[in-house]
């Protein structure tokens, strides 16, 4: 694809970048990403992105998670090392179960919520010491950035950008900030 | 605007004289004789453990008198309500024992009629509570089911007053310490006289009534007045007497707590108990908010309501779930671990005596809304959200039937004639007055200032 370009169109709003998404869509341009300095309500659904599975994958976590809470709490208290807590010296997990409620409740939360949080960060291509892959600073400000891949004539996308409500719009000519 | 067809008024009407036949039917089956309830128990232990369809075992009864020692009662024989008690030198064992067992197939009807009238008044009051929330925090998503909430909460004021009267009329068959025999014997009880005494018990349960229902007919008539307002004078004002009322609810729906349910169990008590009763009465009551909108709406009388707004509902729903079983297993939690004697023989009579309706409830009103309503998407599906509320409904009806229960009946439970006529009163009442109200106005509170963002209401 040597004649693809790479356009940067920004805006300073939220709902204009949303009617604008919209009309770029429209006009079948393909968006390669959007920097915004906050979620913005509905982009994905305009985007036409896929819902996320991270929902499902909580579920997952929250399992292994009650799971890991079962089978620690089994070894500690019943196989290990049995004590004798307010009169209940019976060697049945299930007898004690009660007792391990809230731990059993507290690694299920603990294991949904870091192990989502490292899934995220890995989905989206994020760890330690990498390089910030925002184009633009502006984009952690106050302002939006829509990032469009195309070989099509550029002046009839320029006009399309400018007339969706563009603050800038610029050409990316090198591609230092790009990772791709 | 919906109109209350005769069809619906005369099925109504047909399941309240229904259940009344039943109720006294069952009613007139209680009134055994010493004599017919020793055959009784002498069929029962011939036929062994299982007898008949009360799920009455002879075998516990038994364990049940021992318990009594075991858990250091000083009155045993106060819980199975014999307010003869103390006959101990004249009866044998065995004449006692009968006695108990007829006391407590008399006291099973007006049980029965109590745990069904809590249960739909319980509707009333939680929707009643969420209704204020949603004026006190100026909600922006729930202004469009105003006049479903309104209706729901027409029924309160009888449905209370019924519940007080039932209260009064079963006396001692529900509460034990009206039983002024029992009292005489029981210093615990006494000990507590000056709260748990007829006369106060009366004028503070008008009290709660008339709190209540005060607030719902101003914030009704201030709701009314909205509609046809040039101003938002009417909504501030509702806005300022929810908040008012919420603080008054918070205090006397726990009291209400103490005294329309704990007291059946005089010795017993635990502090967190209103908010366990209150959980339960938001998660019913948000339920048949969510029913009566979906059935509304699926007449096409409510065509703003989106499925966002059935989301938020599902929501709810689920939220107030799980934090009934926060508190139910807390309450259970801390009286398990603590074993102290006279805070364990609750949950020992219920598990011992219940099993089966005790584990079943905590499935039907935890893990099931858990699991149905986990799912987001599902959360906008009507047939889930009725699957899960119709199971939230029975739950909840079942954990009042294990509160009252346990300490009217004794192991003489069951689910028979008593219980599902009063199920039948008290639905066909329910069904009669919520939409007797909900045929008076129209279905949209078209003036509320915040109702055209509640109409544009989108997750």
């Amino acid at each position: 694809m040597g004649s693809e370009k790479i356009f940067h169109a920004l805006y300073n709003d939220d709902d204009i970048l949303l009617s604008a998404v919209k009309k770029i869509k429209d006009n079948h341009y393909d968006i390669e990403e959007i920097y915004t300095p906050f979620p913005v309500h509905g982009l994905d659904k305009v985007m036409g992105l896929e819902p996320t599975r991270i929902a499902i994958a909580a579920f997952i976590y929250g399992c292994i998670g009650i799971t890991v809470a079962t089978l620690m709490m089994n070894y500690i208290m019943i196989v290990d090392w049995p004590q004798n807590i307010g009169g209940k010296p019976s060697f049945s997990y299930l007898e004690n179960m009660p007792a391990f409620v809230p731990i059993m409740f507290e690694m299920t939360v603990f294991h949904a919520a870091h192990l989502m949080v490292i899934t995220f960060y890995l989905r989206s291509k994020m760890w330690p010491l990498k390089e910030a892959e925002n184009p633009d600073p502006r984009t952690t400000d106050d302002h939006f950035l829509v990032e469009i891949h195309t070989n099509k004539p550029e002046g009839a996308l320029k006009k399309l950008l400018r007339e969706s409500g563009a603050v800038e719009i610029n050409e990316v000519k090198d591609k230092v900030n790009n990772n791709e | 605007m919906y109109t209350f067809s005769n069809r619906f008024k005369v099925f109504s009407l047909a399941l309240i004289i229904l259940g009344s036949l039943g109720w006294f039917y069952s009613y007139s089956k209680s009134h055994l004789t010493i004599e017919e309830v020793k055959q009784l128990l002498a069929e029962e232990s011939h036929h062994g453990s299982h007898a008949g369809d009360s799920h009455s075992m002879n075998y516990q009864n038994e364990k049940h008198h021992n318990e009594g020692v075991h858990h250091l009662e000083p009155h045993s024989d106060a819980l199975t309500h014999g307010n003869d008690a103390h006959g101990h030198d004249a009866h044998g064992h065995e004449d006692e024992h009968a006695e108990h067992v007829l006391h407590q197939i008399h006291n099973r009807p007006y049980a029965a009629l109590y745990v069904a009238a809590f249960f739909f008044m319980m509707i009333s009051l939680g929707v009643l509570a969420f209704y204020a929330i949603q004026y006190a925090s100026q909600a922006g998503w729930s202004p469009v089911l105003f006049r479903v909430m309104e209706a729901i909460t027409y029924y309160l004021l009888p449905g209370a007053l019924i519940v007080l009267i039932i209260a009064i009329i079963g006396d001692k068959h529900i509460f034990i310490w009206m039983d002024p025999e029992v009292v005489a014997h029981d210093k615990i009880i006494q000990g507590k006289e000056s709260w748990l005494n007829k006369n106060s018990f009366i004028i503070r349960g008008l009290i709660y009534i008339g709190g209540w229902s005060l607030y719902r007919y101003f914030s009704r008539k201030l709701s009314l007045a909205q509609d046809k307002a040039k101003d938002n004078k009417n909504f501030k004002r509702n806005f300022q007497i929810s908040a008012g009322f919420l603080v008054f609810f918070m205090y006397t729906e726990s009291m209400m707590s103490w005294d329309w349910i704990m007291s059946v169990d005089p010795h017993w008590f635990s502090t967190l108990f209103g908010w366990y009763v209150f959980a339960s009465m938001a998660v019913s009551g948000i339920t048949v908010i969510a029913l009566i909108t979906i059935y509304l709406n699926s007449k096409g009388l409510m065509s703003y309501v989106n499925d966002s707004h059935l989301h938020d509902l599902a929501k709810f729903m689920f939220g107030f779930s799980v934090f009934w079983a926060y508190l139910w297993f807390s309450q259970f939690m801390l009286i398990w671990y603590a074993n102290i004697p006279e805070e364990v023989t609750y949950f020992v009579t219920r598990i011992e005596m219940y099993p089966i309706p005790f584990f079943t409830m905590f499935c039907l009103n935890f893990i099931f809304p858990f699991l149905v309503l986990m799912n987001s998407d599902y959360k906008r599906v009507p047939i889930f959200i009725i699957m899960a509320g119709v199971i939230i409904l029975i739950g909840h009806y079942m954990d009042v039937y294990m509160m009252i229960m346990p300490a009217t009946v004794i192991d003489r439970y069951g689910f028979g004639i008593a219980e599902f006529s009063s199920i039948l009163i008290f639905l066909g009442l329910f069904l009669l007055l919520v939409f007797y109200s909900l045929s008076k106005e129209e279905l949209l509170a078209k003036r509320n200032p915040m109702i055209k963002e509640s109409e544009n209401f989108h997750y």
